[in-house]
């Protein structure tokens, strides 16, 4: 079973020389640690900067200088800045190559909701519902299960949707799956972790074909 | 030149009145017009439309409005590090009008660009659809979106100059751009005011024409909203 750097570490081999990469709060964000460095990639963060860097050293950061966590951070060497408009005019015009975001659940249609609990969590969809609905890949990071053990992967999602047939795959804790349209292709495991274990916790069609190999990372 | 320069935020705020709509610039604390919120604030001015990305935190940025309940509806695209807002919003004292960041940026846009709506693909067959027209277009799905209506826009960019030419510096340039000329005033503040022709023309953000106001803000707080960093080895 991988932890939270694992399924980071897991989703950076996706990442392909020369892509622009949106990456979302949370497991997201850790992407960027293991993405290799002989490959050239720039970070996008929808509050306005291309070519984000580390965190800044202490004492060295910049209240006009973050990310779209809030947090400070720092620019590489080719980094711009830009407002809004043309931040959504990157995203929406399909000029990032990747996004990868997190999820609170995934149905095996590709449909996704991360953005609001009805009656108990209303914080708003930010950038989600735009990044979703015009990336091309969509990679989603996430726990294979809630905290109640619950699965988070569904025929269908019971929360608010952030957009629709849009996630194309999906890395958690346990597996490697792709959204196809006859549900959610196993396509790795995680080490250590069985089939079984991963349709036990998949309450959305799983399609199994063969041998599953475990994941090289 | 045309000169924009007011003498302090007081006059820059002038007309300011109950129930108007407010465009206010900024991300999360990032480029907020802070001396315009204070005013808002000192002003007392009730039932007012904020629109604006987020909604500050608990004691800043629109934290400070919300605190004082002069805000009657909210329209932004993500509003949850603010508990205030949440306990407002969740007791329905607050109306709330969740807009995806993209399609909130668009709707500033069209209205500075005398565009009365856009077809987006943001928030398709999601609640955030509900009861507007959607078009199919190269068999995608489109939302139509309509652009925003204010009568004041508050923006603060870095320097600027008494033609209202705007210079804005990193992620601080965010929603301010498309909010400047999107509301029948906009009042600009900035941290430094320079005479006409101190700002080279090759690098103005904003052009004086989107600012009916300038002034120079008294003073910067630039709260960081997360503080993250890393040690040196």
């Amino acid at each position: 079973m991988l932890d939270k750097n694992g399924i980071a570490k897991r989703i950076a081999k996706e990442v392909k020389d020369g892509y622009y990469v949106n990456l979302g709060i949370g497991i997201p964000t850790l992407v960027a640690n293991f993405v290799r460095d002989d490959i050239s990639v720039e970070f996008q963060s929808e509050n306005g900067v291309l070519g984000m860097g580390p965190f800044p050293f202490d004492g060295e950061e910049d209240a006009d200088l973050i990310n779209a966590g809030k947090q400070t951070i720092t620019t590489l060497p080719g980094a711009s800045f830009f407002d809004s408009v043309l931040s959504f005019a990157m995203i929406r015009g399909k000029h990032v190559h990747l996004t990868i975001l997190g999820a609170m659940e995934v149905a095996d249609n590709g449909d996704i909701a991360n953005w609001k609990i009805p009656k108990k969590m209303v914080k708003g969809m930010g950038g989600a519902m735009d990044l979703v609905a015009s990336a091309e890949n969509i990679i989603v990071a996430m726990m294979h299960t809630n905290r109640a053990g619950k699965s988070k992967l569904l025929k269908q999602c019971t929360l608010p949707l952030t957009g629709v047939g849009c996630v194309k795959k999906i890395v958690t804790n346990l597996a490697v799956l792709e959204v196809t349209p006859n549900g959610f292709k196993l396509l790795e495991r995680a080490p250590g972790v069985s089939v079984e274990e991963i349709e036990q916790a998949t309450e959305g069609r799983l399609i199994v074909e063969g041998d599953i190999p475990e994941m090289n990372i | 030149m045309i000169d924009k320069t007011v003498a302090n935020v007081t006059e820059a705020l002038k007309g300011v009145e109950d129930g108007m709509t407010f465009m206010l610039g900024g991300f999360g604390l990032c480029g907020i017009p802070e001396n315009a919120i204070a005013e808002l604030v000192r002003l007392g001015v009730k039932d007012i439309t904020c629109i604006s990305n987020n909604a500050g935190v608990d004691d800043f940025g629109l934290g400070l409005l919300l605190q004082k309940h002069q805000i009657k509806k909210m329209i932004s695209s993500y509003v949850g590090e603010n508990d205030e807002f949440e306990r407002q919003m969740l007791s329905g004292e607050l109306e709330v009008e969740l807009t995806p960041q993209g399609t909130l940026a668009e709707k500033c846009r069209a209205a500075q660009s005398g565009f009365p709506a856009f077809y987006t693909p943001a928030g398709y067959g999601t609640e955030v659809a509900e009861g507007k027209e959607t078009r199919e277009f190269d068999g995608k799905m489109y939302v139509l979106e309509p652009a925003f209506k204010a009568d004041y826009s508050f923006v603060k960019a870095w320097k600027g100059d008494e033609a209202g030419n705007l210079i804005f510096k990193g992620t601080a340039r965010n929603f301010n751009p498309c909010m400047c000329g999107a509301a029948n005033i906009t009042v600009a503040e900035v941290e430094e005011l320079l005479p006409a022709g101190s700002l080279d023309p090759n690098q103005i953000h904003v052009p004086g024409i989107f600012v009916q106001r300038i002034f120079q803000g008294e003073k910067y707080e630039k709260r960081i909203e997360q503080r993250t960093v890393r040690q040196k080895a």
